[in-house]
C-alpha cells in the first residue's frame, strides 16, 4: 500500500522532472562538420555558364595590394573579431561552414513552405490571386505551389552557378590568399583550411546573388533575407577565410549575375501564368470540343486550375518547341475500357488501405505547407551531396541541374496536363477518398512522377553510386500519387518517363559544361 | 467514509480537431471502487464539428464538411483497496468527413493506464466530506497508426504521462469535482522527414508541447445516480498556430474549452450495471474543432 504510493509519487515526480528536461527535437543538418572539399574545382572559371556569355561579363576590379593600409586594416578587422567570439558568432561560423550553397537551399526550402498556402475563398466563393506589387497584404505573395517552387529554386540555383562560376574565374585570375593563408595570427575558426583563394568571397558572392534573386521571387522576406546574407558575410570575416574587401567584391558580383536572371524571369512569361477566366473556359471548351470529359476542380467553391499558362514559362534545358515535342499520347478517355481498368484500381487501392501505404502516401505528399516535390529532391539532393565533399562551385553547379530540370519538368508536365485536362480519379468515380489533398489541376500526367523521374535521372548522373536508389525512390514517388486516390497508374508511369526524358537533357548539359 | 459502489465515466472523447482526447476520464473523477471490486463496460461516442479554429480565427470548410470521430472504447476499473483504483482503457477510433474527398481512418488508438489514489479525506459533521486524490496516469498508441494526417488522423501518436490532482466536496447529495493533470507528450515521429511550423524543421521527429488537462463537476450524486454539469478545458503549453489555409498538425496549440453534462444511473433491478450519458459542447478553442460530442454506455460491476 505505502510501496503503491511512493510509486506514484515517485511517477509524478518523475514526470515533472522529464518534463523540465529540454525536449530537444534537431535538425539532420544541424551539426555538420566544415565542407571539406576534395577538389576546389580551381578551373571551375571555365566550366561553361547558365546565362552568363563570359565568366568576366561582370567586370571585378583587381584588389588592393597586400602592403597596402587598406589591407592592413581588413586583417586587423578580422583579428579583433576572432580575439572575442562570443557563441553565437562561432555558431554562425559553424553553421556556414558546412556549405553556403547548402544553407541557402535550406532556407528557400522553408521559404516555399513558408508560402505554400493556397488562398482561402472569398465569401462569394472566388479567390483573390496574390500580388506581387504589395506582397504582405492576404493573399500572401507567392503562392508556392510546384511550378512556382520548382521556378524558383532553379532561378536561385542557376543564378548562384553562374555567380559562383565567374567568383572562381576571378579567385584564379587575382590569386588573393586567404587572411588565414597570408598572416600567421589569423586562424582559421571552425573551417578547413584551403589554399583557394579568396578575392572575391564566395560567401558574399552567394549572399549577394541570392539575396538580389530573392527580391522577385520572395518580396515579403527581403528584410529577412538581407540579414541572412549579412551574417553569411560576416561569418566568413570571422572564420579568417575572408577579407572585407574579399566580402564588399563579392557581393557586389552576386548582385550584378543575380540581375541577369532576374531580367530573363521578368520576361519568361511566368507572370502570365495564372491565365485569365477566358482562359480557363477555354480548356473545358477544347477538351468538349473533342467529346471528352474535362477536368473539374473537386474543391468547394470550384478553384481556377492552378497556373494552366505555366506550359508557356521559358525553359531552361531545351526550347519551347521540345516542350510540346515531349507531350505523350493521350491518356485513356474515360468511359474506356482501360479508364475503367485504372479507376477500379485506384479504387482497390484506398478501399484497401494498408499502414505501409499510407506512410508512403504522407511522405511523397509535399502538398499545402511544404516545399513540394522539387523541394523534397532537392532535400534528397542536399542530404547525399553532404557525403560527396564538393567544393562551393561544384554544389552550386550540381543543384543547378537538379533545379533547372525540374522547373524544366514542372513546365513540361503543366504543358501535358493542359493539354488534355483529364479528370482526376475522384471526379470520375465521387466514391474514391483520398489519402493526401487532391490537386486542384488535371491528372495526366502526375507532376510527383513528371518531378521525380526527371530528378532521379539528373541525380544519377551526378551520383551514379546512388543511382538506383534515386530511380526506386523516383518509382515509389509516383506509386504513392496512385495509392493515395488522386492519380492513375497511366498518369504516374507515363510522368515518369517524361520525367527521365527531361533529366537526360540535363545529362547533355552537365557533359558538355566543362564541370567533369 | 462512505462506500462508492459505482464508477463514474464521463467520456470526453474527442475534444479537439482530432481525436487526441479519447481516454477514460474516470481518472478526473472522485469515484473509486471498492476493494476487489471490478467494473468493465463499453462507451460509444460521437463527436462532430463543423467550425473550427485555425489558430484564434474560427472557420468552416466546404471541403472537410463535418469531420466526425467515432469511438467504442472499453474501460477496465479494479479496486485494489478501497482508495487505490487502476484503470485501463483501449479505445477503437474512425474518423469521416462529410465533404471533401478525404479519406477517413480507423483503428486502436491509445491504451491509458491510471492509479489513483484517495490520499486525503475528511468529514465535516454527518453529510459532508472532503477527499484529496492523486492520479499517475500513462498512455501510448497501441500500434504506429498514421499521425500526420490530421483532420482525419485516430491520434498524434505521443506517449503520454500525466499527473493529476483532484478534490472533491460533497455536502448532502450536492458535490463538486476539482481536478488538473499536467500532461507531459513525448516527441513523436512522422512519415515525412521535414515539415514546417513556424519554421522549417529537417527532421521526422516533432516536439509535442505538453497540456494541462482541466475540470469541474458539480451536481448531484447518489448512490444510485450521478446527475452533473462539467466544464473541461485542455490547455497547450506552446505549440504553433495553424496558419491560414493550412492543414492542421500535431505540434499545435490545441486549447479548448467545453461545457456538457453526464449522467450515470444504476438500475434497481439490476445493482451492478449502470448506464452512462454525456454531452459536451466545446465553447472556445484555438486550433481545434468546435466539436459538439456525445456518449453512451453501459458498465457493469463485480465483486471478486
Amino acid at each position: 500500500m505505502k510501496n503503491i504510493f511512493y510509486s506514484l509519487t515517485g511517477l509524478i515526480g518523475l514526470m515533472l522532472f522529464t518534463s523540465a528536461c529540454q525536449k530537444d527535437v534537431s535538425n539532420r543538418t544541424s551539426n555538420l562538420p566544415a565542407l571539406q572539399s576534395s577538389n576546389l574545382d580551381l578551373n571551375a572559371g571555365t566550366w561553361k555558364p547558365v546565362l552568363l556569355s563570359r565568366p568576366d561579363s561582370f567586370a571585378v576590379a583587381a584588389p588592393v595590394a597586400t602592403t597596402s593600409p587598406l589591407y592592413t586594416a581588413d586583417l586587423f578587422e578580422i583579428k579583433a573579431l576572432q580575439k572575442s567570439l562570443t557563441r553565437d558568432q562561432e555558431n554562425s561560423i559553424k553553421y556556414w561552414a558546412a556549405g553556403g550553397v547548402m544553407r541557402w537551399n535550406e532556407i528557400m526550402r522553408g521559404l516555399v513552405a513558408k508560402y505554400n498556402l493556397p488562398v482561402v475563398a472569398g465569401t462569394d466563393g472566388t479567390y483573390a490571386i496574390p500580388n506581387t506589387a504589395n506582397p504582405l497584404a492576404y493573399p500572401l505573395f507567392p503562392f508556392t505551389n510546384p511550378p512556382y517552387a520548382a521556378r524558383a529554386y532553379a532561378y536561385i540555383s542557376a543564378a548562384q552557378y553562374d555567380a559562383l562560376l565567374a567568383c572562381w574565374f576571378y579567385k584564379t585570375k587575382y590569386n588573393r590568399a586567404a587572411p588565414y593563408n597570408f598572416d600567421s595570427s589569423v586562424s582559421a575558426k571552425f573551417v578547413n583550411k584551403t589554399v583557394l583563394p579568396s578575392y572575391p568571397s564566395e560567401a558574399a558572392v552567394l549572399a549577394g546573388v541570392t539575396a538580389e534573386m530573392m527580391k522577385l521571387l520572395f518580396p515579403g522576406e527581403i528584410g529577412n533575407i538581407q540579414n541572412i546574407a549579412i551574417q553569411q558575410e560576416q561569418a566568413a570575416i570571422m572564420s579568417g577565410a575572408a577579407t572585407r574587401a574579399d566580402v564588399t567584391a563579392g557581393e557586389a558580383l552576386g548582385r550584378q549575375v543575380a540581375e541577369m536572371f532576374i531580367a530573363r524571369a521578368r520576361g519568361d512569361n511566368a507572370g502570365k501564368a495564372v491565365g485569365t477566366p477566358t482562359d480557363w473556359a477555354n480548356f473545358v471548351d477544347v477538351t468538349k470540343s473533342q467529346g471528352l470529359i474535362p477536368w473539374i476542380s473537386l474543391e468547394s467553391p470550384q478553384r481556377p486550375p492552378m497556373l494552366p499558362l505555366f506550359s508557356k514559362v521559358k525553359p531552361f534545358l531545351f526550347d519551347s518547341a521540345t516542350v510540346v515535342s515531349l507531350r505523350p499520347d493521350p491518356p485513356p478517355a474515360v468511359g474506356s475500357d482501360q479508364m475503367n481498368k485504372d479507376v477500379a484500381e485506384v479504387k482497390q487501392y484506398v478501399n484497401n488501405v494498408t499502414r505501409k501505404n499510407i506512410g508512403i502516401v504522407e511522405f511523397w505528399a509535399d502538398g499545402v505547407g511544404t516545399y513540394t516535390p522539387p523541394g523534397h529532391w532537392n532535400a534528397i539532393a542536399a542530404e547525399d551531396f553532404i557525403n560527396q565533399n564538393y567544393s562551393e562551385v561544384r554544389w552550386a553547379r550540381n543543384l543547378a541541374l537538379l533545379n533547372m530540370t525540374e522547373m524544366d519538368a514542372a513546365i513540361v508536365c503543366w504543358d501535358v496536363k493542359y493539354h488534355y485536362f483529364n479528370a482526376r480519379p475522384s471526379q470520375v468515380d465521387p466514391s474514391i477518398k483520398t489519402l493526401t489533398g487532391i490537386p486542384n489541376f488535371p491528372a495526366y500526367i502526375s507532376g510527383h512522377s513528371t518531378f521525380s523521374g526527371a530528378a532521379a535521372t539528373i541525380l544519377g548522373y551526378l551520383v551514379p553510386e546512388n543511382a538506383s536508389k534515386y530511380a526506386a525512390m523516383a518509382e515509389e514517388a509516383g506509386l504513392s500519387r496512385l495509392v493515395g486516390g488522386i492519380h492513375y497508374r497511366t498518369d504516374c508511369e507515363v510522368g515518369l518517363s517524361v520525367g527521365n526524358k527531361i533529366g537526360g537533357y540535363a545529362i547533355l548539359k552537365a557533359q558538355n559544361d566543362g564541370a567533369n | 467514509m462512505k462506500k462508492k459502489t459505482f464508477l463514474h465515466f464521463s467520456l470526453a472523447v474527442a475534444f479537439s480537431l482530432v481525436a487526441v482526447m479519447a481516454k477514460s476520464q474516470t481518472a478526473d473523477d472522485a469515484i473509486m471502487m471498492g476493494k476487489k471490486q471490478w467494473c468493465n463496460g463499453l462507451t460509444y461516442m460521437y463527436s462532430g464539428w463543423k467550425n473550427y479554429w485555425e489558430g484564434t480565427l474560427k472557420r468552416d470548410n466546404k471541403n472537410l464538411g463535418t469531420v466526425s470521430t467515432q469511438s467504442v472504447m472499453f474501460m477496465s476499473t479494479y479496486g485494489i483497496t478501497n482508495k487505490l483504483n487502476a484503470i485501463v482503457s483501449v479505445p477503437y477510433i474512425w474518423t469521416h468527413a462529410s465533404a471533401g474527398t478525404l479519406h477517413g481512418l480507423k483503428g486502436f488508438q491509445d491504451i491509458e493506464m491510471d492509479i489513483k489514489y484517495q490520499f486525503f479525506g475528511t468529514q465535516f459533521g454527518k453529510n459532508s466530506h472532503l477527499l484529496l486524490f492523486a492520479v499517475g496516469g500513462l498512455s501510448t498508441p497501441l500500434q504506429k497508426y498514421e499521425n500526420d494526417f490530421l483532420p482525419m488522423s485516430i491520434g498524434l501518436g505521443s506517449t503520454n504521462l500525466s499527473g493529476r490532482l483532484t478534490a472533491d466536496y460533497q455536502n448532502g447529495i450536492f458535490f463538486a469535482t476539482g481536478s488538473s493533470a499536467f500532461v507531459w507528450r513525448s516527441d513523436i515521429t512522422i512519415d515525412r522527414t521535414s515539415y514546417y511550423t513556424d519554421q522549417i524543421h529537417y527532421t521526422n521527429k516533432v516536439d509535442m508541447p505538453n497540456q494541462l488537462h482541466s475540470n469541474l463537476f458539480v451536481g448531484i450524486r447518489k448512490p444510485n445516480l450521478i446527475i452533473q454539469a462539467q466544464l473541461l478545458n485542455m490547455y497547450t503549453f506552446g505549440g504553433f498556430d495553424i496558419r491560414r489555409n493550412d492543414m492542421p498538425f500535431a505540434s499545435n496549440q490545441m486549447n479548448m474549452t467545453s461545457l456538457g453534462g453526464h449522467v450515470k444511473y444504476f438500475f434497481p433491478f439490476l445493482p451492478n450495471l449502470a448506464i452512462v450519458a454525456d454531452a459536451d459542447f466545446t465553447i472556445a478553442g484555438r486550433n481545434v474543432g468546435q466539436s459538439q460530442m456525445y456518449s453512451g454506455g453501459l458498465y457493469y460491476v463485480v465483486s471478486l
